[in-house]
């Protein structure tokens, strides 16, 4: 097994772990660290194909990395707002999931 | 297509730069200008967008602009072809409408500022940017992107009032967008490593029919549906456009759900119009009758007018992917043109109908349906604008939504699949039902006793909505020609 086989598969499983976190936990603490964990796995497989260097056809192809930075800002940004959002809805219902509002 | 940036291809970029420069100016300068900069910028990107649409008319091709100058595959193209000119025209237009809507709702505090104010004419043209960017991105990532900015800048216009069931409604919503966001991430970069392009053009000649494009297109397409709440991953919609603020849910419901569906025609029409999808497209088509079905059924039976409205909306949608499954042989065209059009009357009408909602809600101070008798003695012209939105959503003639069925009804039956036929139908009755269960007792009794009368002003603009929807019915058949400028062989290439 290659590394980048290897690398690939590690992001395969962490963004099936996210996703499973992100549909099954109630919480919506997890459910955001799981969408963070979809995240990871989603900017590993980002790493392995620029390792691959798929476009230019040389060792390491830095578009993947531009395109990973970029997403780790949107991704950051995503998190702050939905916290953003919990804490607003902590204080005003004392709840930490979506469940009991029907 | 040619290789070089267009002449007219800066208008592309101040599509973009002027919404976005207002949102700067309006968080610098501070909750006291933000309405009046929203209606510096709202006459000025209407008439970009209407520049742009001239330009490909005149033109008769596709107006392009390179970021920098580079080319792709390096570099970032931004480009405007029939079908995202005219949704960019739909976009500029609502949002002036709406913009002038709202002014009396989300008026400049004349002392201290009020945030809801400043959040709404910012968020307002963030939303319009992100539209935009959507539109005339030509870059996968850069959509991602741009989709990303819809989804921040359209959540917290959910929960403006900051009620515990907004921000609940907001939440639920903003996950959805994240999943949908992500699972689009995910595809996008399947999809750069298999063939080392994000640019549309270069991508639709480089990819093939193989496991690595079926899985990322399909990554792309579940998330793109979850963010479009197609059914049954609609769950979001209804208490978030229910319980946002009136002009809000207008741009909720009538823009915001249109960008990813844009996303999934770019995305199977463009990026990939040669490759066969026959099961794939049956999926999709069979999801959206679903969605017909289930979104008019459960609107039939709920008590509150704007969730009647929401969930019209869910099963709106469903009729926008009935193209899908009858976008290959000689009825494409008329399938593509429908979908579209589609997408297009909805807008006008939905918007219409929850600007109405909203001053029915204002005006009797509730918006319970079984209070609604006689309503619409004391508020003719804002029963008018909801009717006429209505008669659209059941696609009777003359009306945008008519053309619409019309024509996927045309498609349906000439590619003898009848189903998609028969459940266009069955929604036509269902909303037909839905709307009667308002109007009829609202045109029956007595008139009651109104909290406030509605502003002139503001039942015009629900009305001159409406009107275009209605004026849609008589698009021309070279709007249609129009629509297919920049389509890869005219739909003929899916064969």
């Amino acid at each position: 097994m290659s590394s980048a086989t290897l690398y690939g598969l590690c992001g395969a499983v962490l963004v099936g772990l996210g996703l499973f976190g992100l549909i099954v936990h109630p919480q919506l603490l997890r459910k955001i660290l799981a969408f963070n964990l979809i995240g990871s796995g989603v900017f590993l497989v980002f790493g392995v194909v620029a390792r691959r260097g798929a476009a230019a056809g040389f060792g390491g192809d830095p578009v993947p990395q531009a395109l990973v930075i970029t997403g780790l800002v949107v991704a950051f940004a995503a998190t702050a707002l939905v916290v953003a959002l919990l804490l607003r809805l902590f204080e005003q219902t004392g709840q930490v999931t979506l469940r009991s509002d029907g | 297509m040619p290789n070089s940036a267009t002449a007219g291809g800066f208008l592309l970029v101040l599509a973009i730069v002027l919404p976005v420069a207002g949102v700067l100016l309006s968080v610098a300068l501070g909750g006291r200008q933000a309405e009046r900069i929203a209606l510096i910028m709202m006459p000025a990107g209407l008439a970009v967008a209407v520049a742009i649409a001239a330009g490909v008319w005149r033109s008769h091709s596709v107006l392009q602009y390179f970021v920098g100058g580079w080319d792709p595959p390096l570099g970032i193209a931004f480009r405007a072809d029939g079908l995202s000119s005219v949704m960019i025209v739909t976009a500029a237009l609502l949002i002036c409408g709406i913009g002038l809507f709202a002014r009396t709702q989300f008026p400049t505090p004349r002392g201290a500022e009020t945030r809801t104010s400043l959040v709404f004419w910012t968020l307002l043209l963030a939303v319009w940017g992100a539209l935009n960017a959507v539109f005339i991105g030509g870059d996968l990532f850069n959509l991602y992107v741009a989709l990303e900015l819809l989804a921040f800048a359209a959540v917290p216009l959910v929960c403006l009032d900051g009620r515990a069931e907004t921000l609940a409604a907001a939440l639920r919503y903003l996950l959805f967008a994240l999943l949908g966001s992500i699972l689009y991430l995910l595809g996008t970069v399947l999809l750069y490593g298999a063939y080392g392009t994000l640019d549309i053009v270069l991508l639709s000649s480089r990819i093939r029919a193989e496991p690595v494009a079926w899985a990322s297109v399909s990554l792309m397409t579940a998330g793109l549906l979850a963010k479009a709440a197609l059914y049954p991953l609609h769950l979001w919609l209804p208490p978030a456009h229910a319980g946002a603020p009136a002009p809000a849910s207008a741009i909720l419901s009538g823009l915001v759900i249109k960008a990813p569906f844009f996303l999934v025609v770019r995305l199977w029409f463009d990026v990939m119009p040669r490759l066969p999808e026959h099961v794939a497209a049956q999926v999709l088509g069979a999801l959206g009758a679903a969605a017909i079905i289930f979104g008019s059924v459960v609107a039939l039976r709920q008590a509150r007018l704007k969730l009647l409205i929401a969930y019209s909306t869910v099963a709106q949608i469903g009729y926008l992917f009935l193209m899908f499954p009858l976008a290959t042989g000689p009825w494409a065209a008329d399938a593509f043109s429908g979908g579209i059009m589609q997408a297009l009357s909805h807008a006008f009408a939905k918007a219409a109908m929850f600007l109405s909602a909203g001053l029915i809600a204002e005006s009797l101070g509730h918006d319970r349906i079984a209070g609604l008798s006689g309503a619409a003695r004391a508020l003719p012209v804002t029963f008018l604008a909801l009717g006429l939105g209505g008669l659209s959503l059941m696609g009777l003639p003359p009306s945008g939504g008519f053309a619409a069925k019309w024509l996927l009804m045309k498609a349906s039956i000439e590619a003898g699949q009848w189903v998609w036929a028969v459940v266009m139908a069955a929604g036509g009755l269902l909303a037909g039902g839905y709307l009667y269960r308002v109007l009829a007792p609202a045109l029956s009794g007595e008139s009651p006793q109104l909290k406030k009368a509605p502003a002139r002003s503001r039942e015009s603009v629900a009305l001159a909505l409406a009107l275009v929807a209605l004026l849609l019915a008589f698009a021309p058949p070279s709007f249609f020609t129009f629509l297919q400028i920049g389509r890869p062989a005219a739909g003929v290439a899916l064969q």
